[in-house]
């Protein structure tokens, strides 16, 4: 067992847990985007930053990709963790002003206002479709291409692959898109198959990406 | 456990092939070989080393010295690291783009030329810095630029001195004064 | 050359050969070093050396004087730069039609030719001896005081300079603890960047227990104006094999890399000749020396990517990946490449070991600070006199580095900032001339060591252009994975050009602030942790100047575009047409002999009617 302090209190967990695991398993909260316990950490999103260390010597990390240390101070709402991740709501609110769940995020964490300028990006990058395909399917059928503020997510070409195997796991795990109809099954979305017939990855990807033909998401929507 | 675990698995895959070269090498011996990255080549060769197609595609997209499309025949590389950029670099990079009509990572429709624009090239000292295939000019200015093609072209295959002329020509036609420009360089 | 066929099997032999060679090169106590680095070689220098390589055998000279093809001397501007020893008489700017004058007065006659000697910039007087310019003398020369004396494709003369004798004295009387704590004692730090020290580094990966363990020499010097690793590898590269190998005794590794950018060709021949070289002579391989140590080095080129050079992104490049650094931990020494033990050291830092075990670590440490032991080397480029390679002992000011040896301004112009550590560096004014060239008070100023790039910058020169420029760089050269890194510098980016168009406000200004604070904070690795540097050490210096570009729309350097405007002063222009023939945008019209006037609307602010006037007649406001 690894022990170490969560917010002022001694925690003890399994060796090779990370602080987020840790963390949501004594209840508390941290907001994540590129995060799922299926898939391997990735660190992306930035939002679950906790602060780490002793006080003037501390520094913020990612907490789904940083392992527990024996020893280690963890505090995962301090003031500065508390006004960063506020700054990269409003970052990513300016720049997905679209997304239901970033809308959702904002209101979470009182994110009030804008003041950068708004951009309309669908994809925030977090690579969580990406990690789906690769790792829950071995499919490698798409990925991030280019680097910097040039980086996407495509297929090899931007072309339809032949690796794909339509499974439909991209749209469904994306955080970004679910704005649009969840199935009739997802009780707190709203439905609203017959405003938004196609998720925003189709306009984004054209050609790329029309495998889905009939859309999973959307013919699930109809039939609610 | 298993999250970190995981993620030390995926951080820590080889991509090589199954005689043990990366990709990265494997890669630049494509691009040495054709003088960039031909798609059906990167789809034979996944096929045949066993990589994935998407691998290969993001490596070959992530890193500079990969080109996707055929590359010119004469490489001209602009420096725009810091010694050469406060020297005036990012002006001579226009004015070599503007005289071969070809954008920084372009290459020319006739395929004769490529801009490159690289970081550094590691000769600061004698910033701003331009190579034309594998030579160094150093101390370049905007209004040198005209002077450095013209004599670099005689020093290349009469044919692409042609085709630079060509170049001026259809640019005087197109109303741009490079022509003018080089004409004035003669007189 | 009978002797290098013959694979070394023990320590006499070593020493017996590096006798030998030396001896050999007493007899030729006359030769010429032609500086064959990346700088000269532009300058034309290849072709300088075989005029003279043709000029010696036609005068029957070739077996008595030597001709090396050396790397770096250090005075890049003034290039070609030729070397006679053995009285050590500097030549610059050589032509081809000097070669015959030097070889027959210099060479043979022992004359001086007086228009190729050096002239100092501050007191115009001419110099003769290499080691009495200022720029030299001033200098301490470790690592670079044999790039004089060796031709790097020759392993011959740096085996005359009893080159691998560290090598030999390690593997045959010290165990890898001594060496660490040899290493530990002489404070030698990393010379990429972060200085962190050398020792501690080694004992981390030295007490993992694995099967296999990796040690990799970075030489991905992405940060532009730097180019000390590349004058190191192409001027002596043996120098950095031998501590390479040192280092993996050391750290108890078999397999040793050397990563090299792919922006440096030459670089990555050399080092491939060097290994062949130190292979054949049993140097490198099975039971080196005779002893129990294996040791093979293989070479990785990059594909141009700058944040390869953060670890663990290369450690990724090495192994084929997209480059892409990971969070630690788990450090690299616990799990780096093949997922095993690996250490990672800088070209500079190798290049510093074989030095260190020669003169032991008591002596090493008598220059340098009291923190950070050694010498370190600068790229001394920018808006200064003598620009070139400038190696000094830590903790010198920057002050004399810049004006002592740096021969201070170009063109008598004042002095406006020095830019050190790349784009995770950051600028300091003048105020700061005085600070000691030391990792931690760098730091503490705002900037960074970093590999040593040192741009020296004069009043022509824009902080807010600069930070922008640097912002550029980052925005191409981030990896895009953190989104605060990719998105918020390129918000960033944005916020800054609209400064340098003069369409900024101070609200925005300070979200700026605040968001380059962020950016610092939230971001996984190196490089995005210092992106904002650039951003923040110019506004804690120069913020004046952002407050003129954004309350007055004025860029008091003349640089930003948006903001300055050229025209003609009519009593100054006689109206040659020189400028209206060159103007790109045919901006400029004016019939001949009349003064010429400039179309403000049509002007692309490109500068070249003003750098073309000979008259004086174009301004810029």
């Amino acid at each position: 067992m690894i022990n170490f302090m969560l917010n002022g209190l001694d925690v003890a967990v399994e060796k090779g847990t990370t602080l987020l695991e840790a963390a949501r398993f004594y209840g508390i909260e941290i907001p994540t985007l590129c995060h799922n316990e299926g898939l391997s950490p990735y660190g992306a999103c930035r939002l679950c930053l906790v602060e780490i260390g002793e006080p003037g010597k501390s520094r913020l990390v990612t907490s789904c990709t940083y392992p527990a240390q024996e020893g280690l101070q963890v505090r995962t709402h301090s003031e500065r963790v508390v006004k960063t991740r506020k700054v990269i709501i409003e970052l990513y609110l300016a720049t997905c002003p679209s997304s239901k769940t970033i809308q959702d995020l904002a209101s979470r964490y009182h994110v009030t206002r804008v003041r950068f300028r708004r951009k309309h990006d669908d994809c925030i990058l977090c690579g969580l479709c990406i990690r789906y395909c690769n790792e829950q399917m071995q499919g490698k059928a798409i990925g991030f291409v280019n680097r910097g503020v040039e980086r996407r997510i495509t297929t090899p070409f931007n072309r339809k692959f032949e690796e794909c195997r339509l499974c439909g796991g991209c749209i469904y795990i994306c955080p970004a898109c679910q704005a649009r109809c969840q199935g009739p099954q997802e009780g707190s979305g709203v439905c609203n198959a017959c405003l938004n017939l196609s998720p925003p990855c189709l306009d984004h990807f054209g050609d790329a990406m029309c495998y889905m033909d009939p859309c999973v998401a959307c013919e699930q929507g109809r039939k609610g | 456990m298993a999250l970190l675990e995981k993620q030390m698995q995926v951080d820590q895959e080889n991509f090589t092939t199954r005689n043990g070269q990366s990709l990265v090498a494997l890669l630049q011996e494509v691009q040495e070989q054709y003088n960039y990255l031909p798609e059906e080549v990167l789809r034979e060769l996944a096929c045949a080393r066993g990589l994935s197609l998407m691998e290969m595609y993001s490596v070959a997209t992530f890193y500079k010295s990969f080109s996707l499309q055929p590359r010119g025949r004469h490489k001209i590389v602009t420096c725009t690291g810091t010694a050469c950029h406060v020297r005036g670099s990012e002006k001579v990079t226009e004015e070599v783009s503007r005289m071969l009509g070809v954008k920084p990572g372009g290459t020319s429709e006739d395929g004769e030329y490529s801009l490159e624009s690289v970081n550094c090239l590691g000769a600061c000292a004698l910033a701003p810095l331009v190579v034309v295939d594998g030579e160094y000019h150093g101390n370049m200015t905007a209004a040198r630029v005209a002077a450095l093609f013209r004599e670099q072209l005689k020093k290349m295959k009469g044919q692409s001195a042609e085709s630079f002329d060509k170049v001026i020509e259809e640019k005087a036609i197109a109303g741009c004064s490079c022509a003018r420009l080089l004409a004035g360089e003669k007189n | 050359m009978v002797a290098l066929q013959t694979c070394l099997q023990s320590l006499p032999e070593l020493l017996n050969l590096q006798q030998e060679l030396k001896r050999k090169q007493e007899q030729r106590k006359n030769y010429l070093a032609v500086c064959g680095d990346t700088g000269c070689t532009a300058w034309g220098s290849k072709h300088i050396k075989d005029v003279f390589q043709q000029c010696l055998e036609q005068k029957g000279l070739n077996h008595t004087t030597g001709l090396k093809f050396t790397g770096c001397l250090g005075l890049c501007e003034s290039g070609p730069v030729v070397i006679v020893f053995p009285q050590g008489i500097f030549y610059q700017k050589v032509r081809e039609s000097d070669i015959e004058e030097i070889v027959e007065k210099t060479l043979l006659q022992g004359e001086i030719i007086d228009r190729l000697l050096y002239q100092d910039p501050v007191s115009g007087e001419k110099i003769i001896y290499a080691g009495e310019i200022p720029f030299y003398r001033k200098q301490e020369r470790v690592l670079l005081a044999d790039n004089w004396s060796i031709d790097p494709s020759s392993i011959e003369d740096y085996l005359a300079l009893d080159g691998y004798g560290a090598l030999g004295r390690v593997l045959h009387s010290m165990s890898s603890a001594q060496v660490i704590k040899e290493i530990k004692d002489s404070r030698l730090r990393g010379r990429g960047g972060a200085g962190f020290p050398a020792g501690l580094k080694w004992q981390e990966c030295n007490e993992m227990v694995s099967a296999q363990k990796y040690i990799i020499c970075n030489a991905d010097e992405g940060d532009p104006g730097a180019f000390m690793d590349r004058s190191l590898l192409e001027g002596n590269p043996h120098s950095v094999l031998e501590g390479l190998i040192i280092g993996g005794f050391a750290v108890g590794a078999a397999e040793g890399i050397i990563y090299i950018r792919a922006e440096y060709p030459t670089a990555v021949q050399k080092i491939r000749l060097a290994i062949g070289q130190a292979e054949a002579l049993g140097l490198l391989g099975e039971n080196i020396l005779g002893s129990s140590f294996n040791f093979r080095i293989g070479v990785s080129v990059g594909a141009g990517a700058f944040v390869c050079g953060e670890t663990s992104a290369l450690v990724a490049s090495v192994q084929g990946r997209v480059g892409e650094p990971r969070q630690k931990p788990p450090h690299l020494a616990e799990r780096g490449y093949n997922n095993r033990p690996t250490v990672i050291n800088n070209v500079e830092t190798l290049a510093n070991v074989p030095h260190i075990i020669n003169r032991g670590a008591e002596t090493y440490r008598l220059t340098g600070t009291k923190k950070s032991g050694g010498t370190k080397i600068f790229s001394l480029v920018g808006k200064v006199n003598n620009t070139g390679l400038v190696e000094v002992p830590l903790g010198m000011p920057l002050r004399e580095i810049i004006f002592a040896i740096g021969g201070g301004i170009k063109g008598g112009k004042a002095f406006k900032a020095v830019q050190t550590g790349g784009p995770s560096g950051g600028c300091l004014p003048a105020s700061m001339l005085d600070l000691p060239t030391d990792f931690d008070e760098l730091s503490a100023a705002g900037s960074m060591m970093g590999s040593g790039g040192m741009i020296v910058m004069d009043e022509e020169t824009c902080m807010v252009d600069l930070a922008r420029y640097f912002l550029k760089f980052l925005n191409d050269e981030s990896c895009g994975r953190c989104f605060t890194c990719r998105e918020g510098l390129s918000r960033m980016l944005e916020m800054v050009e609209a400064i340098t168009k003069g369409q900024s406000s101070m609200v925005e200004f300070e979200l700026l602030k605040e968001l380059a604070a962020v950016v610092k904070d939230s971001t996984m690795c190196g490089l995005g942790q210092t992106a904002a540097n650039p951003v923040l050490s110019t506004i804690r210096y120069f913020e004046e100047e952002y407050r003129a570009h954004i309350e007055e729309g004025r860029c008091p350097a003349g640089v930003c575009r948006d903001l300055i405007s050229f025209n003609i002063n009519a009593e100054l222009c006689n109206g040659c047409g020189a400028c209206r023939r060159k103007c790109p945008a045919e901006a400029i019209e004016g019939e001949s002999k009349t003064p010429h006037l400039i179309r403000t609307e049509l002007c692309t602010k490109c500068g070249i009617c003003l750098e073309t006037c000979r008259y004086h007649a174009v301004n810029k406001l």
